[in-house]
């Protein structure tokens, strides 16, 4: 697939709304098409987290298993989400499952090379900072409230 | 020119009163000494009223006196209200009964019970006056409540001397009755005699002082009564500006103040009790031990409670001080918007009864404070960390 | 004091009378839930309700409990009350069986503002057994479904076990006019939906947020969240509705237990504008 066509892709993905044209382009090379069939596995729980996905259609579990249960979805993710921000911290390990549910579309990052990108340019890496701080607060408020176990144990 | 004539009479003329509407199936309902305190209950004659009593109050304590005349009407408010009557403290409303498998419900009878209340103190009124928008002013009425206000004839009383804490004429409802009785008395003791002065303001009462041969007051008497309820104004001891009031508590639901004006408080209820205005109640489901009849019992309920605000997983309102809050700023604030007016008539029973001797009217004055405190920069609690 | 035995009309004039009612039905929806259907034993009553509004159901000998009618309001006397079987009442209310009696009053309460625009975007959030009372607005907006633009439906239940009207949820999802969405907090393997809280789903919902009504039921924390979501997206304070809770023991604005500040939760609510409750839902122990 062209590299025009990618850096569309990544434009038109709500992660990336409003972000400079110039970013995008810097960016773009770190970014491959990829694709997800149900039940494969994206990443699994003790890997090295060398990615980072935008999906763009589809779904996909968060899951965790235990030993003597069924695995636990701890959270799905839809079109217009981003997956996984394991690459971001040392020592990049995931800390869940992420098993595809239904056919995803997803443009995968390196999150190698983007977080080199992002101390090469601290403007770019401010950007993408920002961004993903949105989605964690979104994450942790939303595990907060799955905490409160707000409709009581049946 | 007045629409009624004032009457004289002579202290144990009131009696004629009584037998009028004994006659016609009344009760007498009124101030009489029992177990050291003057309360609420069916008298037979004047001989039944505290004569040359008085009562000496303060924030949590209340003493009979004697006095050193034979007055009819010399105290304030006892522990009692005229709400015992207009909305009993407990009462059956319905009765269902198991009926080949089935079950019926039976309304209760309304009480067909007439009552007149005598020595009405102008607060008194003002509460009753509020309970009547309350239980029948709005969508939804109590037509108990409704039955008995309507079988009620009222006597009242102006006080001549506010108790130490009255404070009606901060919350504008006394010491002077103006409105909602049959028939008000002015009771004087002077060089000229012990005599009462009784004015109709109802077609009802003018028609049976006039009926019963009391003869008309003259003008000398009707001045010389006048005076003395006129005095009582000059004469309060508790007195407190409540014209920003509504406003004021509701924007300080936050105030750290509202522990400390609760510390005391034993959630008790007391005060919820002697109040002549409170009004909540819960109702209680019984049933009999074979399961054949079952009824509902209204009773009065108390917000200083924990059961009165669960619901399922707790109580709302779990600490005394959001206990505490939530009733005085109902009383003197969220009461105005629910029903267009406070809740609170200044008759001070609140104060009296409270076993700790919380004052509403001193803890108005230390939100005032804290406001003006806040106003003025120096700020109360909130913002020191 | 004898009782005396009165028409069953005069609970109209005596709002603590109880009329009696009969189970027609009795469905098992979860496993702590169940839906009783009832109707007036006496044919010659009347009963109409709004979306919205509840009933106080009264068991024989147990007592009685403040339930919101999740039935549908063009059914003149089918009341269907969806309860949970949590306390004493409510677990009495689960062993009535076909035939058995109640006693109602009601209905009582505001209801949802189904009327309040047209043309425009309509976001119905229920949270757990927040989609019984909101079930009523659902049947009336899908049967008015031409006044709306957007008909959305955000439903959060605890986990996949415990929703609610699975059957209705699979026919309403069928629908082209209706879109729905469910989201369990606690997903097990081999759930397909989604799984995180219900606020999550507001973010992707494709609704107007400026030309939108939301109908938010659930418990109190998860209708703040919602509202502050909602607002997050653009929807107008005013036009978020929230349907609140407290102890009710009467139902009609007189026995004072279920003010929230200035209101009766009873009788001025149970369902108001998000502006309406915002200065006080967010402090404690109202």
């Amino acid at each position: 697939m062209a590299v025009e066509t990618l850096e569309r892709l990544l434009a038109e993905h709500p992660f990336f709304k409003d972000l400079k044209k110039d970013y995008l382009s810097f960016i773009v090379g770190c970014a491959r098409n990829a694709f997800y069939k149900p039940g494969e596995f994206i990443f699994r729980e003790g890997e090295e987290a060398q990615e980072f996905y935008l999906i763009r259609d589809g779904k996909v579990a968060l899951e965790i298993s235990f030993p003597g249960k069924k695995p636990v979805i701890i959270q799905t993710l839809e079109s217009g989400e981003v997956l996984g921000w394991s690459w971001i911290t040392p020592p990049y390990y995931w800390h869940f499952d992420a098993r595809v549910v239904e056919p995803t579309r997803a443009i995968a990052f390196d999150g190698k090379c983007l977080r080199n990108k992002c101390e090469e340019d601290h403007s770019l890496g401010y950007e993408i900072l920002k961004r993903f701080i949105t989605v964690v607060e979104q994450r942790l408020q939303a595990t907060r409230i799955q905490l409160l176990d707000l409709y009581g144990a049946s | 020119m007045e629409k009624f004539k004032s009457y004289y009479l002579a202290p144990e003329e009131l009696n004629k009163i009584f037998d009028y509407f004994k006659t016609r199936g009344y009760k007498i309902a009124g101030p009489t000494v029992k177990d050291n305190a003057i309360v609420y209950d069916e008298i037979e004659s004047v001989n039944d009223l505290p004569l040359g009593w008085t009562d000496e109050q303060g924030p949590g304590s209340y003493r009979l006196k004697r006095r050193n005349d034979e007055a009819l009407f010399g105290y304030v408010v006892g522990p009692h209200s005229w709400k015992k009557f207009l909305f009993p403290p407990i009462l059956t409303l319905w009765e269902a009964k198991r009926e080949n498998g089935k079950f019926k419900i039976y309304e209760q009878n309304y009480s067909e019970e007439k009552f007149v209340f005598v020595g009405v103190r102008a607060c008194e009124i003002s509460a009753i006056l509020i309970q009547d928008k309350i239980f029948g002013g709005g969508q939804y009425v109590d037509p108990n409540y409704l039955r008995r206000r309507e079988n009620a004839f009222i006597i009242a009383v102006n006080c001549n001397e506010p108790g130490n804490n009255c404070f009606c004429l901060s919350t504008g409802t006394g010491p002077k009755v103006l409105t909602g009785y049959d028939i008000v008395l002015t009771e004087v003791i002077s060089e000229s005699g012990h005599y009462l002065i009784a004015k109709p303001g109802s077609d009802l009462g003018e028609e049976i002082l006039a009926s019963l041969g009391f003869r008309e007051a003259t003008t000398q008497e009707i001045d010389e009564a006048d005076k003395v309820s006129n005095e009582a104004v000059n004469k309060f001891r508790k007195e407190v500006d409540l014209s920003d009031v509504v406003e004021m508590l509701q924007s300080n639901y936050e105030n750290p103040l509202w522990e400390k004006v609760s510390e005391k408080c034993l959630t008790c209820a007391n005060c919820t009790m002697v109040c002549p205005t409170c009004f909540c109640h819960t109702v209680e489901d019984v049933t009999d031990l074979t399961g054949q009849s079952a009824k509902r019992v209204r009773k009065w309920d108390s917000c200083f409670t924990l059961e009165f605000s669960y619901i399922h997983g707790g109580s709302v309102r779990y600490s005394t001080a959001s206990r505490y809050r939530q009733w005085m700023t109902h009383k003197l604030s969220t009461w105005k918007n629910q029903f267009g007016m406070i809740g609170c008539v200044g008759c001070g029973r609140c104060i009296t009864w409270c076993p700790v001797g919380i004052d509403i009217v001193e803890n108005v004055k230390l939100f005032k404070e804290s406001e003006l405190k806040l106003k003025t920069g120096e700020s109360y609690g909130r913002g020191n960390t | 004091m004898e009782p005396v035995e009165k028409e069953v009309l005069t609970a109209v004039q005596n709002p603590m009378l109880p009329l009696i009612f009969q189970v027609r039905s009795r469905k098992q929806e979860t496993n702590d839930t169940f839906t009783l259907e009832i109707e007036p034993l006496d044919s010659k009553s009347e009963f109409k309700f709004l979306p919205g509004q509840f009933n106080m159901v009264y068991v024989f000998g147990v007592g009685e409990v403040p339930i919101s009618i999740s039935g549908d309001p063009s059914k003149k006397n089918r009341i269907m009350h969806t309860t949970r079987m949590v306390g004493i009442v409510t677990k009495a209310m689960g062993k009535l069986k076909k035939g058995d009696l109640l006693g109602i009053r009601g209905p009582f309460g505001s209801s949802w503002p189904v009327d309040k625009c047209s043309g425009c975007d309509i976001v119905i959030v229920a949270g757990g057994i927040g989609l019984a009372p909101l079930r009523p607005a659902i049947y009336y907006i899908l049967s008015n479904r031409e006044r709306y633009n957007r008909v959305i439906l955000l439903y959060g239940a605890r986990t996949p076990d415990d929703i609610l009207y699975k059957n209705e949820i699979e026919k309403w999802r069928s629908r082209f006019d209706f879109e729905v969405y469910v989201t369990v907090d606690r997903g097990i393997s081999g759930w397909k939906g989604n799984v995180g809280v219900v606020t999550t789903l507001i973010p992707r919902a494709p609704f107007e947020p400026e030309n939108t009504v939301a109908l938010v039921c659930g418990p109190e924390i998860m209708m703040r969240f919602t509202a502050l979501e909602l607002i997050k997206r653009g929807v107008k304070e005013n036009n978020i509705f929230l349907s609140m809770e407290r102890n009710m023991k009467c139902g009609i604005g007189l026995c004072g237990h279920c003010q929230f500040g200035p209101v009766f939760i009873c009788k001025d609510g149970p369902v108001f504008s998000y502006n309406q409750v915002k200065d006080l839902i967010f402090k404690r122990e109202i």
